[in-house]
């Protein structure tokens, strides 16, 4: 049995792609032709020159001794940090840029929600010089000023989802109504392993990247590919997907995903998708959603924007159903507490997504010998207010 | 027969009507379906709510918007469904996103359908390969028509695939858009139109997006069996309610 896609676009249950009619020619030629265009040896050596130079990969594989001691365990920290743009969104965005020019496509559209994935779209049309427009909820455009100015100065135009709940699930159901809108000349760079097939198979093929450096990067520093245990937080689940993608078949190696439970799975104000949510389809995918009993899908919560997110990838829903991989789910305060303590122990602040994965030291013991790789997904800069305001700083 | 096909087979173009059910206000559903019926349309899609409408502008996300808002629900369709066909004869059809009725479960969706007398139903994100390997036989054996979309876009060689699925009529986007995103049709449609009308489909055509009076009426049904009217009509209801439709429907034939 795979954990990986099918030739069908399902990660066993979950997955294919439940698109209007308007929408499938347009994923029908990527569906054709991403895997093609990926083996491409001019596509390898762009995106791996690009991942080189411009993102500044590979990213340290880094062994917190101070983190490690205060958890009896072997931690080490998989740098996405330090990638330009601040975050593992860009491995994705560079992938897609060079797909969508060599399908032709000279106009690139997007959703962001804290605005990192916007960021890092707007980057990489700044580098390709295509024209960008990336959809934000028009409550996130407010919270996310800095983004926004961010995604203004790269050149994008960014413009406000005024539907719905006006947040992440918004923004993307604009980009998708732009996609319908404009079939011919547009690519729609998602920012994560969600919508229909291709796009969860896809994304992940473009982040991992991450898996493919551990098993290097550990090999060199314990003589062997295989930590016990990867640790990532999921939202849609980008940064997990490229965490797990090349450890997804070998069982010698344990997969912990991460949610957010908001203020706590029962509150009523959560992001806790495996254990709220049931199987529906949102967003062009049959997977693990948050919805009312009568299939209205619901807005989750969670202090962190960027596991805000009603679902969950197709993939992680048939890890979480398959029991492959070990769910957490981490409230605000927990998330803030061990964000706060990596800045102290290590000198590194993190973003609040990935302050969910540092939390589940508290919550599970691990052995004194057990490598422990938890993927330090973006760093901390977006999140100062955030950071401000809850600890009164 | 289904009403649907016994209608398709009249010697005329007709008019379908979309709405959405629970709007302007909850109970307005069967008056709206009655008035409609009153003022001679001749089809009517029932648009059950849905919170993420992906393939619809902002006047029906609008409507949608509200009919949840008012309290609208499959159960609560359904039960205000119960009685309708002891007053009104006309196909009705239900038009909505696939996840309510995952959650309601297909088949029990299908039954309830058969039970008030809906004769089809039109699901945008249900894709043709989904249906016909897994829900098909439902629907049949509930005596329902689901009816797939084309679009400028489609394909020859799926359009035929699409037509040898359909059993009731192919409905015809009429341009790459979102629902009340266009009115009007340009050189582009009139060729679309001109081309699908040339590869003698089996199942008729019914023309849906940019028809809002007679003149997009007649455009469109020049070369099809007939036409629908979504977002023009739920813009009658926000300002004139449900008592005046026989006056829009007087606009457009």
């Amino acid at each position: 049995m795979s954990y990986n896609v099918n030739e069908k676009g399902y990660y066993g249950e979950f997955g294919g792609a439940y698109i209007p009619e308007m929408l499938y020619p347009n994923v029908e030629e990527l569906r054709q032709n991403y895997l093609k265009i990926m083996a491409e040896p001019s596509f390898q050596e762009e995106f791996n020159a690009l991942l080189k130079d411009y993102v500044g990969r590979p990213s340290p594989l880094y062994l917190a001794k101070r983190l490690s001691e205060k958890y009896n365990t072997k931690i080490y920290l998989k740098r996405e940090d330090l990638n330009h743009t601040g975050a593992h969104k860009i491995n994705n965005t560079i992938g897609q840029i060079l797909m969508a020019k060599r399908l032709g496509k000279n106009r690139i559209i997007a959703e962001t929600g804290a605005g990192q994935h916007g960021v890092a779209t707007a980057t990489v049309c700044a580098l390709m010089g295509i024209e960008c427009i990336v959809y934000m909820g028009e409550i996130d455009i407010a919270r996310q000023a800095p983004n926004v100015a961010r995604m203004k100065m790269l050149g994008a135009k960014v413009v406000p989802a005024l539907s719905g709940s006006r947040t992440l699930k918004d923004a993307t159901n604009e980009a998708i109504r732009d996609w319908i809108n404009n079939p011919v000349d547009t690519h729609y760079i998602i920012g994560s392993v969600v919508g229909p097939h291709p796009y969860p198979d896809m994304v992940a093929k473009f982040q991992a990247v991450v898996s493919e450096e551990i098993k290097s990067q550990l090999l060199e520093k314990e003589g062997t590919e295989n930590p016990d245990y990867l640790i990532a937080c999921v939202g849609g689940g980008s940064n997990a997907a490229g965490t797990y993608y090349h450890y997804l078949d070998n069982e010698d190696v344990n997969i912990i995903a991460v949610e957010a439970a908001g203020k706590g799975v029962d509150s009523g104000e959560s992001a806790a998708t495996s254990v709220l949510g049931k199987e529906g389809i949102i967003h062009g995918s049959k997977t693990l959603l948050m919805q009312t009993k009568d299939g209205q899908i619901t807005e989750p919560y969670s202090i962190s924007a960027g596991l805000d997110y009603p679902g969950v990838g197709p993939m992680h829903a048939n890890l979480y159903k398959t029991g492959r991989a070990e769910f957490i789910a981490i409230t605000d305060d927990e998330a803030m507490t061990s964000g706060l303590e990596l800045c102290q122990l290590e000198g590194i602040i993190p973003a609040i997504e990935t302050s969910h994965a540092l939390a589940v030291f508290e919550h599970k013991k691990f052995k004194p010998d057990d490598i422990v790789v938890v993927n330090l997904s973006g760093r901390g800069d977006k999140d100062l207010q955030n950071y401000i305001d809850y600890f009164k700083l | 027969m289904n009403r649907i096909n016994q209608k398709l087979k009249e010697d005329k173009k007709l008019l379908s009507i979309y709405f959405t059910a629970g709007y302007p206000n909850i109970e307005d559903t069967v008056p709206v379906i009655k008035n409609l019926e009153k003022s001679g349309v001749d089809m009517i899609e029932i648009g059950l709510p849905f919170s993420d409408p992906l393939a619809d502008g902002p006047t029906i996300q609008a409507s949608s918007t509200q009919a949840l808002k008012n309290g609208m629900t499959s159960d609560i369709l359904f039960e205000q469904l119960k009685d309708i066909r002891q007053s009104v004869s006309i196909p009705l059809i239900i038009m909505g996103y696939f996840n309510p009725m995952l959650q309601y479960g297909v088949e029990a969706f299908c039954k309830k359908c058969s039970d008030v007398g809906v004769d089809g139903l039109i699901i945008p994100d249900l894709p043709v390969d989904v249906y016909n390997s897994e829900y098909k036989e439902t629907f049949e054996k509930y005596g329902l028509i689901n009816v797939f979309l084309i679009t400028p876009q489609t394909s020859d060689e799926r359009i035929h695939y699409i037509d040898s699925v359909s059993d009731g009529f192919i409905y015809m986007v009429s341009s790459a858009s979102t629902t009340g995103a266009k009115v009007g049709f340009g050189n582009e449609q009139t060729e679309y139109f001109e081309r699908i009308a040339n590869m003698n489909l089996n199942s008729p055509q019914i023309v849906g997006f940019g028809i809002s009076n007679n003149d997009t009426f007649l455009q469109a049904t020049e070369y099809a069996k007939g036409a629908i009217i979504g977002s023009a009509f739920i813009k009658h209801l926000t300002t004139n309610g449900v008592n005046s439709i026989d006056k829009f429907v007087d606009t457009i034939l």
